[in-house]
C-alpha cells in the first residue's frame, strides 16, 4: 500500500460551500473530483495537500445540456456520461473519439471533465478537445463568475487560470451547423499516457470548401491549436493534398520532449499522421452530415 | 442460504461431470477467493503488532558517509529504527543468496542500486512507519554506477562488489556447456550461417500481491512464527534457521494464500529478514508489506540477457548447429535463484526442438548497479530466455533460406522415434511428438489461408504479421543426483491420511499462489484411490502442517508433487488392499481393484470401499502382521528426470503503418504437457501466460538511465497487459505422457509465458518485413516499431 502524508479531508456540499472551504482552508488545500490524478501524486508524496476538498457531493455540477447554440457541460460530469450521450456523438464526435481512448471503464466512471482540465496534463485529451472546439470555461470564485477562453483558461502544463480560491463549474462548447471534428490517439496500452494525438474540428461551407478549421495535438509540447494550418486549408475543398500539407505544418509547429514512450522524430512523426487522420476523417463526417443530416455518423 | 453445495455446476467448465479424479472441475479454492474470503499475509493481525518500513536509497551507487535518525526515533509512535550497523553488530548485516553470493540486509558501506534497503522503522502503524522515513537524514556521497553491462568489464569500470575480499572487477561467473570444438567445426563447413545480437530485456513479475511478512518472535519460548509471502516455505524455514541461529525446530513458516508469484516469491528479501529483527528487537510482531514501487524496483526481476546467436545450415534447410555467447546482467548482487550447478539456470536447453549436430553456449554473468534477481517471471530457469534464442535464429534462417518458417521446423524436428533424445549440452528428453502438435495448430489458425490473406494485404500495402514459435520446456527440478539449491535436494513429500468416514486429507510441501493446488492434487488423489474430490482437503503452505520439500517455481509442483501424491496415493491403496483382505477374510492376491473399491476376483459383489476399509483400520478388524491401525502413507519423491512439455504457438498481428502499432489479432496455442489433471485448471495456466507473453513482447520493460535511476518503478510506467490488448485465446492440445512420472503429467505452469513471447515477435517481424527488417528486439512499443520501419532498429538496452 502507497501511503499519503498526512492530509485532512472534507466533504463540501454545494459550490458555494465548496468556494467558502478553499477559502478556510488556503493554499495547501486541494480539491479532489475523480481523483485520478491527485491520489496518485498523492501516494507518490508528490503532491503533499493538508486538505482534500471532495467535491464528489457536487451533483448540481453533473448535467448535460444543448441550451440553444451551446452544450453546457457541468465540471463534474463523468467520461462516461460523455462517452454514452448521443447528443455529444452527434454534434461533437470529437469528444466521443477522445473519451473512448481515455483510459479504461473505470477510470472514466470515475473521473470528470473538470478534474481532466484544471490537473491540465501535457498529455491529457479533453484540454486539446477543448482547444480545438473553442470552448468556454466558467470558473466561479468570490467574486462571482468568469468565462474564459481556452487560450486564456490553460496556461501551460499543469497550469490554469484557475485561482486557488476557485472552481471550475462548467464548459460551454459552441454549437455550429455543417461542422465534424474527430479524434485520434497512440498509446502504448489502454490506459497509458498519449505518446501523441490529435484533434479536429472542421466546418463545410455549402459548395464543400472549408469555412472553418481548428487542429490541436496533445503530449507533443503544444498548448494551443495549429494556427498554422487555417491560412492553407480555409476557403479549400478538402483534398488528400491538402491534409499533407497541413500535417507538414503540425509536425513543425509542435515541440515533443523524448522519453520513454518514443524519441522526437517519432512524435513529430505521429504529429502529422495524426493531423491528416483527424482532418481526413472531420471532413469525411462532415460531408457525410451535410448530405444526408438524417443519418448520423459514431 | 446457499451453501458451497449448491453451487450451479457450469457446463462451460465441465464440472456438471463431477469427476472423481481427473477431468473438468471448478477450482475447490475459487468460492473463498470470490467472495473476498482469501486470507493472504496482509490479512494477518495479530495481538500487538508493530509495522515496518523500509527507507531506500535514493541512488544507484553511492559511499553511505552518515546516518542520523534522531528525529526518528522522536517520533512518538516510533519504537525503533534499525540500520545496517545496528545489524552489522548482530552479525545480521549480510544474507546469503541462493547463488552462493552474499546480499546486504541494509546498507553498510555502500549503496550498490536504486532502492536498495537503507533503514527500518518500526512504529504503531503503518503510517507512522512512512511517515518517520522521511524523518531520517542520511548523507551519500554518489559515484559513478555501472549501468550498462556491456560496460561491466571494461578495465575502468567501478568496482560494485568491493565488499567481496579481493574483488578487482564485476565479473561473476563464465559458464558453458555443449561441446566448442565439435559446433565450431560444424560451422566451418556449413553452406549457410547467420547471426544475430537477440536481447531479453529485464522485466518484472509483478505480482499481484507484493512481498510481505507478519514476524512473531516469542522471546520466552525461543520461537518464531513468520507469515510470509513465498513460494518455498521449506526451504525459507531452514534458511532462516542457518541465518539467524534460531534453531529450526523453533521456526514456523506459514504461507498464506499466495495473489501471484511468478518467480518473485522464491528468494529471501531483506524486508523478511528485518520483520524478524524488528520483532526480536520490540517484542511484539512486526508487519511489514512493501508497496508497489519497492516491488518492482528491489525484488527479484527477470531475463536481461543479451545474446550473440549464429545457426548453421545446409542450403536446403536442415539446421546442423547453433552457439551462442551470453552477457548476463545479474544487478548488484548474485541472488538468481536455480540449482547449484547452473548459474545460467537451464539455458543450455537452447537447442529447443530441433536434431543439431553440434551446439554450444556460454554465458558471462556480470555485477551492476541494478536490482539484484534473474531467475522470475515463469521462466522454469532461464527457458524462456533459451526457446527465444532458438525461436527467433529459426525465424532468421528461414528469411535467409527464402523458406516457410512453419516448414523449415517441420523439417528439423526431433522424429518421435528419436525420443528419450539426448540433446547436445546434455538433457535428456523424455518424451514428444511433435510434428502432430505443429500441425493441429497450423489447422487451427488455417495457416494457409493465413499466408494467401497476408500476400493480398501486402498487394495493399497493409503490414500483416504471423509468427511461429514451438518451444520445448524442460520442467520439474530435478534430480537429487543432478540439481540442489544451497545444498537442498529439490525432492518432494506428500502424506495421505483417510480418516474413518473415509474423507481424506493430503499434505503437500508445495505452495500454490493461483495454481490451483487443492483443486489439483485432490484430483490426483481421486483417481488413484476413488474418492470424490470434494471429500480430500490439501493442506500446504505451513511447515509446521506439511513435509518438507522446496516448493512451488519452475512449473515443478505437478512433475514433483503431483509425482509425491499420486505414490502416497498409490501407497495408501495398497495398504487398503491388505487391510480389505482381512476385513473379507481372503487373501490380498485375490482382490483387484476398481477405483474406489477392492473386490473379490470373480465375485465383483464382494468388496469393501476406500470408506469402509478406512473404518476397519480405524475400528476392531484384526490387521494383518506389519500394517497399523490407520490408512495413512507418507513419500518422498525424488524425480528421475525432468519433464519436457512443448507446444505450438502462432500469432497473428496487424500493424498500423502510419502510427507502428501492433494489434495481436490471433493467438492460437496447442499445448503438450502430457496427462492432463484438469484441462480448465491448465487452460486457466495457458491464458496467463499467453498475456504475459503479449506484454514482454510489446510494452514490459525495466529501463534505467544513465545515472542507474529505474524508470520502470510503478504501473504507471512499467506496463502491464490488460483485457483490451489480448485477443480470445485459441487453445489446443496434444497427449504424448512423460514416461518416467508415474501419472505421465509433466509441467504446464510456464510453457505459455516461456512459448508466447517469440510467437509475437516472429509476427511483428514478419509484419515488417517488407521493410527488410530481420530481427526488432522486445518491447515493439509503437516507437521502436515505426523506428524498425526507418530502418533503425535499435537493442533496448
Amino acid at each position: 500500500m502507497q501511503i499519503p502524508a498526512p492530509f485532512d479531508y472534507v466533504r463540501a456540499s454545494s459550490v458555494d460551500n465548496a468556494l467558502a472551504l478553499l477559502d478556510r482552508h488556503g493554499p495547501e488545500s486541494r480539491v479532489v473530483a475523480g481523483g485520478h490524478s491527485l491520489l496518485p501524486m498523492m501516494k507518490l508524496r508528490l503532491a503533499r495537500p493538508d486538505w482534500l476538498i471532495d467535491i464528489n457531493d457536487l451533483f448540481e455540477l453533473d448535467y448535460l445540456l444543448v441550451d440553444g447554440p451551446v452544450l453546457r457541460i457541468g465540471a463534474m460530469t463523468r467520461h462516461t456520461t460523455l462517452l454514452e450521450s448521443d447528443d455529444v456523438r452527434r454534434l461533437f464526435p470529437i469528444i466521443s473519439d477522445a473519451e473512448r481512448v481515455i483510459a479504461d471503464p473505470i477510470v472514466r466512471n470515475r473521473g470528470t471533465i473538470g478534474g481532466s482540465l484544471c490537473q491540465a496534463d501535457p498529455a491529457e485529451d479533453l484540454s486539446t478537445v477543448c482547444h480545438v472546439l473553442e470552448a468556454v470555461a466558467v470558473v466561479r470564485g468570490p467574486a462571482g463568475e468568469r468565462m474564459l477562453s481556452m487560450a486564456d483558461f490553460h496556461r501551460g502544463p499543469y497550469e490554469t487560470a484557475v485561482a486557488q480560491n476557485e472552481l471550475l463549474i462548467e464548459v460551454r462548447i459552441p454549437i455550429r451547423t455543417g461542422s465534424a471534428s474527430a479524434y485520434e490517439k497512440v498509446e502504448r496500452r489502454v490506459g497509458d499516457w498519449a505518446v501523441a494525438a490529435a484533434g479536429a474540428s472542421v466546418t463545410l461551407a455549402a459548395d464543400g470548401t472549408i469555412s472553418q478549421v481548428a487542429v490541436g495535438l496533445t503530449a507533443v509540447g503544444l498548448d494551443r491549436n495549429v494556427t498554422e494550418v487555417e491560412a492553407v486549408l480555409i476557403g479549400q475543398a478538402p483534398t488528400e493534398a491538402l491534409f499533407v500539407e497541413a500535417g507538414l505544418l503540425a509536425s513543425r509547429s509542435c515541440d515533443p520532449l523524448a522519453d520513454q514512450r518514443g524519441p522526437v522524430d517519432y512524435k513529430r512523426h505521429l504529429a502529422d499522421e495524426l493531423t491528416r487522420r483527424v482532418l481526413r476523417a472531420a471532413c469525411r463526417r462532415a460531408a457525410a452530415s451535410a448530405s444526408d443530416t438524417t443519418t448520423q455518423e459514431g | 442460504m446457499t451453501i458451497l453445495e449448491d453451487r450451479p455446476s457450469n457446463p462451460a467448465a465441465g464440472d456438471h461431470d463431477r469427476p472423481i479424479g481427473h477431468g473438468r472441475m471448478q477450482r475447490k479454492e475459487d468460492p473463498r477467493f470470490v467472495r473476498g474470503k482469501g486470507h493472504y499475509v496482509d490479512d494477518i493481525v495479530l495481538p500487538g503488532m508493530l509495522h515496518g518500513a523500509i527507507l531506500r536509497a535514493p541512488v544507484a551507487h553511492a559511499r553511505l558517509v552518515s546516518i542520523d535518525t534522531t528525529e526518528a526515533l522522536a517520533h512518538p509512535k516510533v519504537l525503533a529504527v534499525i540500520t545496517g550497523s545496528d545489524l552489522q553488530a548482530l552479525g545480521l548485516a549480510w544474507a546469503p543468496t541462493l547463488s552462493m553470493d552474499i546480499q546486504a540486509v541494509l546498507v553498510t558501506d555502500k549503496v550498490r542500486f536504486q532502492g536498495q534497503e537503507v533503514a527500518f522503522v518500526v512504529a504503531e502503524d503503518r503510517y507512522a512507519a512512512r511517515d518517520a522515513l522521511e524523518l531520517i537524514q542520511v548523507e551519500y556521497d554518489v559515484l559513478s554506477p555501472v549501468v550498462d553491462a556491456r560496460k561491466a568489464m571494461d578495465p575502468d569500470a567501478p568496482i560494485i562488489r568491493d565488499d567481496l575480499e579481493g574483488r578487482t572487477d564485476n565479473h561473476i561467473f563464465d559458464w558453458e556447456a555443449g561441446n566448442k570444438a565439435e559446433t565450431d567445426a560444424v560451422f566451418a563447413s556449413a553452406d549457410v550461417v547467420v547471426k544475430q545480437e537477440i536481447v531479453y530485456p529485464r522485466v518484472h513479475p509483478a505480482p499481484m500481491e507484493t512481498c510481505g511478512a507478519v514476524a512473531d518472535f516469542d522471546a520466552v519460548e525461543g520461537r518464531l512464527t513468520l507469515y510470509e509471502t513465498t513460494q518455498a516455505p521449506h526451504a525459507h524455514r531452514t534458511l532462516f534457521a542457518m541465518v539467524s541461529g534460531i534453531p529450526e525446530h523453533k521456526i514456523r513458516v506459514v504461507s498464506p494464500d499466495i495473489g501471484g508469484g511468478f518467480g518473485n516469491k522464491v528468494g529471501i528479501y531483506p524486508g523478511y529478514i528485518l520483520a524478524v529483527v524488528g520483532s526480536i528487537v520490540t517484542g511484539k510482531p512486526v508487519k511489514w508489506v512493501e508497496d508497489r514501487s519497492e516491488n518492482l524496483m528491489s525484488t527479484s526481476f527477470a531475463r536481461d540477457y543479451i545474446m550473440q546467436g549464429e545457426i548453421a545450415a545446409t542450403r536446403d534447410g536442415k539446421i546442423l548447429a547453433l552457439r551462442t555467447n551470453v552477457l548476463a546482467d545479474h544487478g548488484a548482487f548474485n541472488a538468481t535463484a536455480q540449482p547449484t550447478k547452473y548459474p545460467a539456470g537451464f539455458f543450455h536447453i537452447f537447442t529447443g526442438s530441433y536434431d543439431l549436430a553440434a551446439a554450444h553456449c556460454t554465458v558471462t554473468g556480470v555485477y551492476t548497479n541494478k536490482a539484484p534477481g534473474g531467475v522470475a517471471y515463469a521462466c522454469s530457469f532461464r527457458v524462456t530466455e533459451a526457446v527465444y534464442l532458438v525461436e527467433r535464429m529459426v525465424d532468421i534462417l528461414a528469411r535467409k533460406l527464402e523458406m516457410d518458417p512453419a516448414e523449415l521446423r517441420l523439417k528439423n524436428f526431433i522424429k518421435k522415434e528419436q525420443f528419450p533424445y539426448p540433446n547436445k549440452t546434455g538433457w535428456e528428453y523424455d518424451s514428444g511428438d511433435y510434428e502432430p502438435t505443429m500441425r493441429l495448430s497450423m489447422k487451427m489458425a488455417g495457416y494457409d489461408e493465413l499466408r494467401r490473406e497476408q500476400k493480398e494485404k501486402r498487394e495493399r500495402g497493409e503490414l500483416m504479421g504471423i509468427g511461429i514459435s514451438f518451444f520445448t520446456e524442460t520442467v520439474g527440478a530435478g534430480p537429487r543426483k543432478d540439481m540442489d539449491i544451497l545444498g537442498l535436494g529439490m525432492a518432494d513429500g506428500a502424506e495421505l491420511r483417510i480418516h474413518p468416514t473415509g474423507k481424506a486429507v493430503v499434505r503437500i510441501s508445495v505452495q500454490s499462489q493461483g495454481q490451483g493446488h487443492e483443486t489439483t492434487f485432490a484430483q490426483i488423489v481421486a483417481e488413484e484411490i476413488g474418492i470424490p474430490p470434494e471429500d480430500i482437503d490439501v493442506v500446504h503452505g505451513d511447515t509446521d502442517q506439511t513435509p518438507f520439500g522446496l516448493g512451488t517455481y519452475g512449473s515443478r509442483s505437478t512433475p514433483v508433487s503431483g509425482a509425491a501424491v499420486a505414490l502416497v496415493a498409490r501407497k495408501v491403496r495398497e495398504k487398503a488392499r491388505f487391510i480389505a483382505a482381512a476385513m473379507l477374510e481372503t487373501r490380498p492376491e485375490d482382490l483387484e481393484w476398481e477405483k474406489g473399491r477392492w473386490f473379490v476376483k470373480g465375485d465383483p459383489s464382494v468388496g469393501k470401499t476406500i470408506a469402509e476399509i478406512a473404518m476397519g483400520a480405524h475400528g476392531t478388524v484384526a490387521l494383518p502382521e506389519g500394517i497399523d491401525g490407520n490408512l495413512d502413507a507418507e513419500v518422498t519423491y525424488d524425480p528421475p528426470n525432468l519433464t519436457f512439455p512443448f507446444g505450438a504457438y502462432i500469432c497473428v498481428v496487424d500493424v498500423d503503418p502510419g502510427t507502428g502499432h501492433v494489434k495481436v489479432r490471433r493467438f492460437i496455442a496447442v499445448d503438450d504437457c502430457g496427462t492432463r489433471i484438469n484441462p480448465m485448471i491448465i487452460e486457466g495456466q495457458i491464458h496467463g501466460g499467453l498475456t504475459d507473453g503479449v506484454g514482454m513482447a510489446l510494452m514490459e520493460f525495466i529501463e534505467f538511465d544513465a545515472e542507474g535511476n529505474c524508470l520502470g518503478g510503478s504501473f504507471m510506467d512499467y506496463l502491464i497487459p490488460t483485457a483490451m490488448e489480448v485477443p480470445d485465446w485459441e487453445t489446443g492440445f496434444t497427449v504424448t505422457p512423460s514416461p518416467h512420472h508415474p501419472i505421465g503429467a509433466k509441467g504446464v505452469g510456464e510453457s505459455a509465458t516461456v512459448g508466447s513471447p517469440p510467437a509475437v515477435v516472429n509476427a511483428v517481424v514478419d509484419a515488417l518485413s517488407p521493410f527488410g527488417v530481420v530481427h526488432m528486439d522486445m518491447p515493439c512499443t509503437p516507437a521502436r516499431v515505426w523506428e524498425a520501419m526507418q530502418g533503425r532498429t535499435r537493442p533496448p538496452v
